[in-house]
């Protein structure tokens, strides 16, 4: 017992003492936190739009200033033809121009039907939607009040987002942070950890010393343990004060539940570790085949229904992927294990699945 | 030419050669020289200061204070022009373990101006002295460690420089084969090749023409094996070295 | 030159003899590629809904009706009262609830309006705007047809003044193919990771292995040494890269609108920038381990801000300011204005240029932090 003391002792010295690594394992999350909260957007905001405009009246500039008046476009320019526009467009500095008819005022007053027509740079086709969209609902808003329009009939919808009413970006990507930030220390970390051994020669040392080799790779595992719980930690503070992301769930399930995915994303890693034969393929199959899957195929940025039906299929083997429904089920819903009890039990079988490859795949190595 | 120091025919040259660490002096102020086309040993306990002496002499690492020239070259200021001149095989023997036998060479060779004709050359001479003529393509990791080592101390040679410093060279092989890598150093002496060996085993102490004995950074004796032993007292270099090692004892 | 020549015949002879890196160094970004084009997208296919309808009436059924009509919701369930909603969503069995209120028919008839709830669980955010629309337009659509055909109550039903006719057209992307949007910038993310991984890692390898002192002894000068340690993967990164485009083109149809040249210019400005930048990292760090750490904690970095996933439009200004300084963001971008919008010389010829300087500095910066010895 007192030797695997001693040994998670030198593992933890280990990793205090590489500065630079456990700084980025600090700063990681937080860092993550920020840019996910403050840049990663999916809305669209000062859109840059032009207008065209042959014969300026009192009506185009009523909708001039009704579009220069909302916050989510910035008119760049306004002229009178549509010569040099194609050229903004192909630059980029043009996202959207709106071309007026001629003497819309006269046409209005005459009750003659008006026709504008709104170029929209589709290259994009999310955003181009999107901004599609807010630009429409602004020209029919304003067509509506100059035009009153009685008579119409109209259903009134009202639209509530639940569990996340203003659509807040840190609020969406955080729980999914979570997950991504504990799937990077713990899975990375170890497979490196062990390959490290292995290379340098020192895990035979350790497999001829007193220590049982289940003990070994316990013994390497537990600072990483700590760590990921720290990183948890962090990411969850850095988010609530920062971005008053909420917590409405269980705090202590919360932990729990990281504490089992921390073990599946070890587990995991002892399992790359064993099919890797140096350090740098460890790196390269646990960074390119393990972070980006998790990114693009956990539901963490790109929602899994939107992925086609083979992928979607794919993606229940990703063990992030039943992580993120349990951690945005806690922080955003308020979910209860009542709720969660399936995506856990999947995780609790993923793991030991995980272990029981790892250490046979360990065995076979070393033994 | 550039600054060679003519009045001078030391193949080596230290004044008052001095590294520190910190608090901790490594080296301190050894001052020696080495004879051209001799062959010159530097024993010392495992952490006497060895090494970090060889590693500022080859340029490896600055010193703390003091002088010394390699080559005629001061290893200071002319640097470029001392690497030009010397080669090198350090303890780890630094091969490309996943080269081949003739890749390795032919790298070694290319990086210090060896013609591509020479090269050809010489890698055939280096491959029979050796006796891996079959073994050219074999990757350096397939080799037995005896023929590692005497393969990177041909490469160490490849290029003809005037001086050779080897940092441990024979360690992990039976004594055969270090006899038989001693031969390779003696044939580079009498070509006129300085050789500044470092090493432990005491043994291949007396195959040097001198030696010099580090204790705990500085140098305790230097001479011939004969010289030093009547210095201290000892009728073999076994007795030399616990004399000197011992604590307490007298420099 | 002689030595920068035999140090690059050493690399490619390591890189090709260690069969794993290979296969994986041209295996992962094809079949990355190949998964991630497929599935990057916000693109919302069924919705799983659930009506309330407190209504029941002809009208109220009519618009059920035009919701299952459509490709976009699948009607799940359809309730009386809302007493299951609040578990439904919270148990991810439908993503929207729409709840029609009683006196929906009389209130459309009556008075020509009529309100209805729509709740939508955001958990997933960027779906929830895009669910939004959709159910909006169909609600749209519904209310302009009972406009024509509902019998109504009011009298002064005046003839209606002249609808506004708002053509929209989308220029560029007209098939309005998602991939082709991303496909670009997967292909440059994916020769990132890939070359900066490579590099970062490379010299802190010879100097754990101990080459790394022996080429310090020999005559050979800091910029032979990186140079010779840039090339080849300068070449091999620039293969990749023409990979991703031949699969980019063969497998998805990517458009090439513009010259594929200044893509090439751009790409190889931009992959010195990169492996330039690997190599900095790799004179600062002692281990692989570190190496690997920091490439990828930059990677990341680069990556999220460099309107990759999310446009750099969105972003806040602060952050539209500091992806300047982001060499992904400007590849990205000519990437995309090439490709997807023939942009020209004039539009992407100062990114371009931008690239080149900076890659030059990063290098000047690897070969300045580089020491043959220690002090």
């Amino acid at each position: 017992m007192r030797a695997f003391l001693g040994f998670v002792r030198k593992e933890t010295l280990h990793l205090l003492r590489d500065r630079q690594t456990l700084a980025i394992l600090l700063l990681f999350p937080v860092v993550q936190v920020l840019i996910f909260g403050f840049a990663v957007r999916t809305d669209v905001e000062d859109v840059a739009i032009a207008i065209v405009d042959p014969t300026p009246d009192v009506a185009t500039l009523n909708l001039r200033e009704r579009i220069a008046a909302s916050d989510r476009f910035h008119i760049v320019g306004v002229t009178t033809s549509t010569r040099g526009l194609d050229a903004r467009f192909r630059d980029g500095s043009v996202r959207q121009a709106l071309l007026l008819p001629t003497d819309m005022e006269r046409r209005i007053g005459r009750g003659d039907s008006l026709s504008l027509q709104l170029l929209t740079d589709g290259s994009d086709p999310n955003t181009g939607g999107i901004m599609q969209g807010y630009a429409t609902a602004i020209v029919d808003r304003w067509y509506r009040e100059v035009v009153p329009q009685r008579g119409v009939l109209r259903i009134e919808t009202q639209s509530r987002m639940r569990y996340n009413p203003t659509l807040e970006s840190a609020h969406l990507f955080v729980p999914g942070l979570v997950a991504f930030v504990l799937t990077i220390v713990s899975a990375l970390m170890t497979a490196i950890s062990i390959s490290r051994e292995r290379e340098t020669g020192t895990m035979e040392m350790l497999l001829v010393s007193p220590i049982r080799p289940v003990a070994i790779v316990a013994g390497k595992v537990i600072p990483y343990i700590v760590l990921g719980f720290v990183s948890v930690l962090l990411v969850l503070v850095a988010a609530r004060t920062v971005f008053d992301v909420p917590l409405r769930g269980s705090l202590v399930l919360l932990l729990a539940e990281s504490g089992l995915y921390i073990i599946t994303a070890l587990a995991l890693g002892v399992v790359i570790s064993t099919k890797a034969p140096n350090q740098r393929t460890a790196m390269i199959a646990a960074l390119a085949g393990l972070m980006l899957p998790t990114m693009i195929l956990s539901g963490f940025i790109f929602p899994i229904d939107s992925l086609p039906r083979p992928l979607q299929l794919l993606s229940y083997i990703v063990p992030a992927r039943w992580f993120l429904v349990i951690v945005r089920g806690i922080m955003l819903k308020g979910a209860g294990l009542a709720t969660l009890w399936q995506e856990t039990l999947v995780l609790v079988g993923m793991t030991l699945l995980f272990l029981v490859r790892g250490s046979r795949g360990l065995a076979i190595r070393l033994g | 030419m550039s600054g060679r120091d003519d009045r001078v025919t030391h193949a080596i040259e230290t004044r008052e050669l001095t590294r520190r660490f910190g608090d901790f002096t490594a080296v301190d102020a050894i001052t020696f020289h080495v004879e051209p086309g001799e062959v010159f040993g530097f024993l010392g306990a495992n952490g006497a200061g060895k090494t970090t002496a060889i590693r500022m002499l080859i340029g490896a690492l600055a010193p703390t204070s003091g002088s010394a020239t390699v080559a005629g070259y001061d290893i200071r200021s002319q640097a470029e022009q001392v690497r030009r001149r010397i080669g090198y095989m350090s303890q780890k023997f630094s091969l490309y373990e996943d080269l081949t036998v003739r890749e390795n060479i032919t790298l070694y060779g290319g990086i210090y101006g060896v013609s591509t004709r020479d090269i050809v050359t010489r890698t055939g001479d280096i491959l029979a002295r050796i006796g891996l003529e079959h073994a050219g393509d074999e990757l350096v990791r397939e080799i037995p460690l005896g023929w590692k080592q005497q393969l990177a101390f041909s490469v160490a040679l490849l290029h003809r420089p005037d001086i050779v410093f080897l940092d441990e060279p024979t360690g992990g092989v039976d004594p055969i084969t270090r006899r038989r890598f001693w031969e390779l150093i003696y044939e580079a002496g009498a070509a006129g090749t300085s050789v500044l060996v470092t090493t432990h085993y005491l043994d291949e102490a007396e195959y040097c023409r001198r030696i010099s004995i580090m204790v705990d950074g500085a140098i305790a004796a230097m001479g011939t094996p004969a010289e030093v032993r009547r210095l201290v007292g000892a009728e073999t270099l076994d007795e030399v070295f616990l004399k000197l090692t011992r604590p307490g004892a007298a420099a | 030159m002689r030595t920068v020549f035999f140090l690059v015949r050493k690399e490619f002879l390591q890189i090709f003899r260690d069969r794993t890196t290979v296969f994986q160094i041209l295996l992962i970004p094809v079949v990355q590629l190949l998964v991630l084009a497929n599935a990057a997208t916000f693109d919302v296919k069924q919705v799983a809904m659930m009506v309330v309808d407190e209504d029941r009436t002809t009208v109220s059924a009519g618009l059920v009706q035009r919701l299952e009509g459509g490709r976009q919701f699948r009607v799940l369930r359809y309730e009386p009262t809302d007493a299951g909603v609040d578990h439904a969503l919270l148990d991810r069995e439908v993503t929207a609830v729409l709840h029609i209120p009683r006196h929906f028919e009389e209130d459309l008839v009556r008075r020509g309006r009529a309100p209805v709830q729509l709740v939508l669980n955001s958990e997933e955010g960027a779906t929830a705007g895009i669910v939004q629309s959709y159910a909006l337009s169909i609600l749209g659509a519904y209310a302009r047809e009972l406009d024509r055909t509902l019998p109504r109550l009011e009298a002064t039903r005046t003839a209606r003044v002249a609808p506004l006719d708002l053509r929209t057209q989308r220029w560029f992307n007209p098939t309005r193919n998602y991939k082709h949007w991303m496909v670009p910038a997967l292909m440059v993310s994916l020769t990132t990771i890939i070359g900066l991984l490579l590099t970062a890692q490379n010299i802190t390898r010879e100097n754990e292995l101990g080459t790394l002192e022996q080429l310090n002894v020999t005559p050979m000068t800091k910029v032979q040494f990186i140079a010779a340690k840039l090339i080849p993967f300068w070449l091999l990164s620039l293969l990749i890269f023409t990979i991703g485009l031949t699969i980019g083109k063969l497998v998805f149809g990517i458009p090439m609108r513009g010259n594929l040249l200044l893509v090439y210019l751009a790409a190889m400005a931009y992959l010195v920038v990169v492996l330039g930048l690997g190599l900095w990292i790799s004179t600062i760090t002692r281990t692989q381990q570190q190496a690997m750490f920091v490439a990828f904690f930059v990677i990341l970095i680069f990556l999220l801000m460099s309107g990759l996933f999310t446009p750099v439009d969105s972003m806040p200004r602060w952050a539209q300011y500091a992806a300047e300084a982001n060499p992904v963001k400007h590849f990205v971008a000519v990437m995309r204005a090439v490709l997807v919008r023939g942009a020209g010389l004039e539009t992407v010829g100062r990114p371009i240029l931008g690239l080149g300087v900076a890659g030059i500095g990063v290098l000047a910066l690897a070969v300045g932090r580089y020491r043959k010895s220690v002090a």
